[in-house]
């Protein structure tokens, strides 16, 4: 069983939703990252998403484009971002997901990526412009070195690209709350999330997070389905508002410190009860 | 006239076939045949749309947006009813067709004897309403846009001229219109940005990454997959995820097209035709009538900037490498961790590190020749064609003049015989004034 299915099945064995957090790696460094990332961790983060910085983010909002380019001012690479999550591996039995743009595994050569990241623990991909039609031989790569390939489905996915996302990815799906790009959501678009990640979770069998735009602990709840009826989501994600702590923050300590105290309120957040 | 049509806009909305009002503007209003072009709609379902290059490299949110956009390129573009309608606007509106006209000054410039270049013909872009090439793609895909009952069009723009072409599009048909430029842009290409304001677009600066074209489209990407519901995208050049790169070029077609029937109506096709390259929209129409005519060699014209042994040029098919940028797989400018570099060149509309996969293939097939020029070369070239021929051109344009020389004793050693080559005269050059007197203000004066 790989580290994201046993994840999944222990945290729906012990009924709770999972944690996954993203960080942009080289955001203010990468030995920084790597330290922010088993904060992450150990404050209850049950997922890394592990950001490679690319210079051209489409889908992301302004925070994570940022993040993006002062990694990249400050040397982070798709190179750099596996090696931070080998140094992650070596302190944590966290599961990671390499979190990134086609174009630097495209040019790095997919194989060799995929084997790279093999090496490193890295657990699954997440390649934001690669629809299931593209991407083939990053797929059978990934596939035949246990490698999950994360699927991202979004309200304008319709009843056929369910499936068709379905039938190739693996790990769990990522369900994106909102048509736009990272940051935005408000409380009705992340509650419908929930309704729909519930129902994407009965087409493909496959855990579902929800992401963009929860920004804190109660959208957290609302995401994850806790604040309604029916079963909700597996999870959710916080990607930009750690990466905006991290931002405002004066220096590592308090950089430390922010991350840490909003994934253990997240994680409070979905311990508590259904309401 | 212009007030009247605006008025009507909405009447258009969701409308497939000609309305009444149009039947009786445009009576008779079928071009001659040699004019008329006909839609080669391909919708492949996956990567691969020329050769291993195109694709749809998007956010999954965008995916069933172009699905739309491809089912209304095979049920709206390709119908009678709209090429019919396109075809009028074409003809009253853009001023269609421009002239094919000859430049003899200017190629004795380039060869005094005449063993080369014995004829260059100048297909007159430039001559466009909105000055430039870019209308036929605007007025194209605001009038599908309309029929797709969008209400709001975002585009776009390097140099303006796309930008200045969309919101001329969104006016007629009193459409809103968002025009993203890169910040460097805006301030080197001011003229435009007036114009556009004058045309009721909004032009919203860029202050990412080179603040140039590449960031511009960014986020005009991220404002389409934020309002996908009602807005329509009118990507500027043959780039972009399927179906952008096959419906531009067969917006465009009608340049070759044209270029093509004139041709023979002088005596025969021209030897070489060739073009410039940034996306490479003027260069796909100018070729896509010649592609089947095998003795007619193309060549592409990139911008080589400082030089390409520098790292500022914006010669993408040259000194490029495969990868994705905006959504299809192309050659593109990136370091070895694929990082997308900023591009360089003196013209905004070039200033670009993508180029279309259409291109991609060409030259990897060899049907196509991409040379270089550098900014002084363009700069040469601009004053040199209004010297001798009367025509300010556009900077990137004059990337197309400045080889002009070369590829006629390239193709005259080839045959043995002095050569005919046709250039599309993509734009002209009100736009760069600014930049020319920025860059060489003595000999502009003098």
């Amino acid at each position: 069983m790989s580290r994201l299915e046993a994840t999944f099945a222990a945290l729906r064995a012990r009924g709770q939703k999972a944690l996954v957090a993203y960080l942009c790696v080289g955001d203010p460094d990468v030995a920084t990252s790597i330290e922010l990332a088993c904060v992450a961790a150990e404050a209850g983060a049950d997922v890394l998403e592990l950001g490679v910085p690319f210079s051209d983010p489409t889908a992301d909002g302004p925070a994570i484009a940022r993040a993006s380019e002062r990694a990249l001012a400050h040397g982070a690479s798709l190179a750099r971002t596996i090696e931070a999550a080998r140094a992650v591996r070596a302190r944590s039995d966290v599961p990671i997901v390499l979190f990134g743009y086609y174009n630097p595994i495209l040019v790095r050569g997919e194989a060799r990526v995929v084997a790279e990241a093999q090496a490193a623990g890295i657990d699954a991909l997440l390649v934001v412009d690669l629809p299931p039609e593209e991407g083939a031989e990053l797929r059978a790569a990934a596939r035949a070195a246990g490698i999950d390939v994360v699927a991202l489905l979004t309200p304008t996915s319709g009843p056929e690209r369910v499936r068709r996302a379905a039938s190739g990815a693996s790990g769990f799906v990522y369900y994106v709350s909102v048509a736009g790009v990272t940051g935005a959501a408000d409380t009705g678009a992340l509650a419908l999330a929930a309704e729909q990640a519930a129902a994407v979770r009965a087409a493909t069998g496959l855990p579902v997070v929800v992401g963009f735009g929860i920004d804190g602990p109660a959208k957290a709840r609302v995401a994850a389905g806790l604040e309604s009826a029916g079963e909700g989501a597996d999870g959710v994600v916080v990607g930009t508002a750690l990466v905006r702590a991290i931002e405002d923050a004066p220096d590592d300590d308090a950089r430390r410190a922010a991350v840490g105290t909003r994934i253990a309120a997240l994680r409070a957040a979905l311990d508590a009860p259904h309401s | 006239m212009c007030r009247l049509l605006r008025e009507k806009g909405p009447a258009f909305v969701g409308e497939t076939a000609v309305t009444p009002a149009d039947a009786a503007r445009h009576p008779a209003r079928s071009p001659p045949a040699r004019f008329c072009y006909k839609p080669r709609v391909a919708t492949p379902p996956t990567s691969g749309a020329f050769g291993p290059y195109g694709g749809r490299f998007v956010a999954e949110t965008l995916v069933p947006a172009l699905d739309e956009l491809s089912a209304a390129l095979d049920g709206i573009v390709a119908t009678p009813a709209f090429q019919r309608e396109l075809d009028g606007w074409l003809a009253d509106y853009v001023g269609r067709p421009t002239p094919l006209g000859d430049a003899s000054r200017f190629a004795r410039t380039v060869d005094p004897t005449g063993e080369a270049l014995g004829a260059l013909w100048l297909k007159r872009e430039d001559l466009c309403h909105t000055g430039a090439h870019k209308i036929n793609n605007a007025l194209g895909q605001v009038l599908l846009a309309t029929k797709m009952g969008k209400r709001r069009i975002i585009a776009e723009t390097g140099a303006g001229q796309h930008g200045v072409a969309t919101a001329t599009a969104a006016a007629l048909f009193g459409l809103s219109c968002d025009v993203y430029m890169g910040a460097v842009d805006v301030a080197r290409q001011a003229p435009n940005v007036a114009r556009m304001e004058l045309l009721g677009a909004r032009v919203i600066p860029v202050e990412t990454g080179s603040r140039t074209l590449k960031d511009a489209m960014n986020e005009a990407l991220r404002d389409w997959v934020t309002h996908v519901d009602g807005t329509y995208y009118c990507v500027g050049s043959a780039a972009g995820p399927h179906p952008y790169p096959t419906l531009v070029a067969q917006l465009q077609r009608v340049i070759g097209v044209e270029a093509r029937a004139q041709s023979l109506a002088r005596g025969g096709l021209p030897d070489a035709v060739v073009a410039c390259i940034g996306g490479g929209s003027n260069a796909i129409g100018m070729f896509g009538a010649f592609l089947g005519d095998e003795a007619v060699a193309l060549y592409g014209v990139e911008a080589a900037g400082d030089g390409v042994d520098t790292p500022r040029h914006a010669a993408t098919l040259t000194r490029g490498r495969v990868g994705v940028l905006h959504g299809s797989k192309s050659y593109v400018l990136c370091d070895d961790d694929g990082q997308i570099a900023e591009a360089h060149s003196i013209s905004a509309g070039l200033d670009y590190p993508g180029v279309g996969p259409q291109h991609a293939w060409l030259k990897d097939t060899g049907r196509a020749t991409y040379l270089v020029a550098t900014d002084a070369e363009a700069l040469a070239a601009v004053r040199a064609v209004a010297r001798t021929e009367g025509i300010l051109i556009a900077l990137e344009t004059a990337h197309a003049f400045a080889r002009v020389g070369d590829v006629a004793r390239l193709e005259a050693a080839r045959r043995g015989r002095p050569v005919t080559v046709a250039l599309c005269v993509s734009g002209r050059g009100d736009k760069d004034l600014s930049t020319l007197l920025a860059e060489e203000p003595h000999h502009v004066a003098s």
